[in-house]
């Protein structure tokens, strides 16, 4: 169970956004890096979220380049989740990869500061603000199977091949 | 029911018929990774324990983006490109030799092949008929260490182009036109199959500019049918044997038809701050835009073709004083053609600033950082908030040949008062 606030945010929140090529040399240094996430979109975001707390975004989340710093810095700043109502393609598959839940649900439904309450197994989203409770589908097993390991390098080194 | 390009592709590499919608494992005949992602794609190839790459020859390491570099961190990083690809067997392009979308298609892709690139712009090599796509470093990492990955085979668009390009009007304008008109997810994790009468018309620097643009509207690949302007190409960078025929079933199923006709359209510009907020070069809100920087060059539009485009707008004139003009020919082979065709000469007497090949100031790391409120126009893809390095300028994209007719006024202009 996954459990925090949500800070929303817009649509198409770019990779330009998430991590900025300007600290491009900080790609090798990933907690100093994860200090800028989002710094353009929301410059307070990195400074004053808590850990477990949830980005709540609009269509096409995570546009743009193919950088997986960009999901792995959201995951280290301890971002417990992207809600989103739509995600870009590769960095979905990029927040599978480093165990980074993505969710695909109505986002409208969240307002900012909201309390939130996830269950990925279940696909249910309770919010503790407004009381309401949303349902997400689930992913492909493939990637709940990644997910579930972690992401796709433990994945890998358990099983040592793809199970499809 | 006949199949897309795309589904004839996956085929092939999977041992089996597949259509759109399936999940599979497909071998990877070549994949790539530059200086901002090949760290990563390294340090996971070796926590997966890999030691020996599953085809060293097809694995393509590139320092491109922040080359040569500016910063100690990124030297770093590029130590260890070169050492792990010694050790390995993997193939090194380095400093001055170009942008890794250029170089892949000069050099390695072929069509009918699984081209996976850390990189998103990796899309560009499906104008060789091959089903090229951008990854994250880890699964680039995996594509590289175990010579497969799983995807999901992409249901399709088709775009049935009719016509020819009019004056001052490109590829580039094609595809800001459609981005413009599907939007930014308008295609997301589809493959956008480019076909129809107008082929013949659409040379292959026009259709790497389109299949490169095509994950600006979310697109997992944009692709092209094989012919003989595929053929050429391939004959021009002696690779004339690694030609086949690739196209789709005349039943093939398609998600969507779009049809165009290129005659229609107008040199077209992408406004700050996202790549679908296309409009017209003769749209009021392009008037009387001043520009400060112009960028020729990356992965979109920095080839050759692009280069002679510009050169004869601006030859025998000299750049607005308000601006600055950067040419970076997309490889090593694109500056030596422009040297000897004396297109640098002509830059070079215009007032512009001629850098090495490589992404330049495409992304914002280091060769033509934009100042507050500065406003760029570049012949890039991307316009986001920050991306040329400052979130507080502003960048348009437009072809070469508005680029260059801007340069020369020092406002975003419609190239064809100039051709
Ligand atoms: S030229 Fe720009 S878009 Fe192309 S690979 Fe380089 S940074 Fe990316």
């Amino acid at each position: 169970m996954l459990k925090g606030k949500a800070w929303k945010f817009g649509d198409d929140i770019s990779t330009d956004l998430i991590a900025p090529g300007r600290y491009y040399h900080l790609r090798s240094n990933l907690p100093e890096l994860a200090k800028h996430v989002l710094e353009d979109a929301r410059k307070e975001f990195a400074g004053s979220m808590n850990k477990g707390d949830f980005i709540v975004a609009g269509k096409n989340f995570g546009l743009g380049s193919s950088r997986e710093h960009a999901a792995i810095i959201i995951k280290l700043a301890g971002v417990s989740a992207v809600l989103a109502k739509s995600f870009a393609r590769i960095f979905y598959r990029n927040a599978i990869n480093v165990g980074l839940p993505v969710i695909i649900c109505d986002t409208d439904k969240i307002n900012e500061r909201d309390e939130l309450e996830v269950d990925l197994s279940k696909g249910i989203i309770k919010n503790l603000t407004s009381g309401e409770t949303l349902t997400f589908p689930p992913l492909p097993d493939i990637m709940t199977e990644i997910l579930k390991e972690g992401g796709v390098v433990s994945y890998l080194q358990k099983y040592g091949d793809f199970k499809i | 029911m006949g199949q897309t390009i795309v589904e004839k592709i996956f085929s092939e590499h999977c041992g089996k018929k597949v259509k759109a919608g399936e999940i599979v494992i497909a071998k990877i005949d070549l994949a790539l990774a530059q200086d901002g992602t090949g760290p990563l794609t390294i340090k996971q190839i070796e926590k997966l324990g890999v030691e020996r790459l599953a085809n060293p020859r097809g694995a393509v390491f590139f320092i491109d983006h922040a080359s040569p570099s500016p910063r100690k961190e990124l030297s770093n990083d590029h130590m260890l490109i070169r050492e792990f690809t010694r050790k390995t067997g993997a193939i090194l392009s380095d400093i001055g030799d170009g942008v890794c979308h250029q170089v892949i298609n000069e050099r390695f892709n072929c069509p009918g092949y699984i081209l996976i690139g850390a990189d998103s712009h990796t899309v560009t090599g499906g104008a060789l008929g091959a089903f090229a796509t951008g990854m994250g470093s880890t699964d680039v990492a995996i594509g590289m260490a175990y010579g497969k990955n799983w995807f999901r085979v992409p249901e399709t668009f088709y775009f049935n182009l009719k016509g020819g390009f009019p004056r001052g009007v490109y590829g580039k304008d094609l595809i800001l036109y459609i981005i413009g008109m599907i939007g930014a997810d308008g295609a997301t994790y589809k493959a956008m199959e480019f076909g129809g009468e107008a082929l013949p018309n659409i040379i292959m620097s026009e259709r790497l500019t389109i299949a490169n643009m095509s994950v600006e509207a979310g697109a997992k690949c944009g692709i092209f049918p094989t012919d003989e302007i595929t053929r050429g190409f391939l004959k021009e960078y002696g690779r004339e044997d690694k030609f086949r025929e690739i196209k789709p079933d005349p039943d093939a199923e398609y998600e969507k038809i779009f049809e165009i006709n290129l005659s229609d359209l107008k040199p077209m510009v992408a406004m700050p701050h996202t790549v679908d907020n296309v409009r017209p070069i003769d749209h009021p809100d392009l008037k009387n835009v001043e520009v400060h920087q112009i960028f020729l060059g990356s992965c979109t539009n920095g080839r050759i073709e692009d280069l002679r485009v510009a050169a004869s707008i601006i030859k025998g004139k000299k750049k607005h004083p308000r601006v600055r003009m950067i040419v970076v020919p997309a490889s090593r082979d694109v500056y030596r053609r422009a040297l000897k065709e004396g297109l640098l000469e002509i830059f070079n007497d215009f007032g512009a600033s001629i850098n090495n090949p490589g992404c330049g100031p495409c992304c914002g790391v280091h060769q033509g950082i934009l100042g507050d409120g500065e406003v760029a126009l570049a012949t890039s893809n991307r316009n986001f908030k920050g991306r040329m390095g400052n979130p507080e300028a502003l960048v348009y994209l437009a072809s070469p040949a508005t680029a260059a007719a801007s340069a020369v006024t020092g406002m975003i202009t419609d190239p064809r008062e100039f051709i």
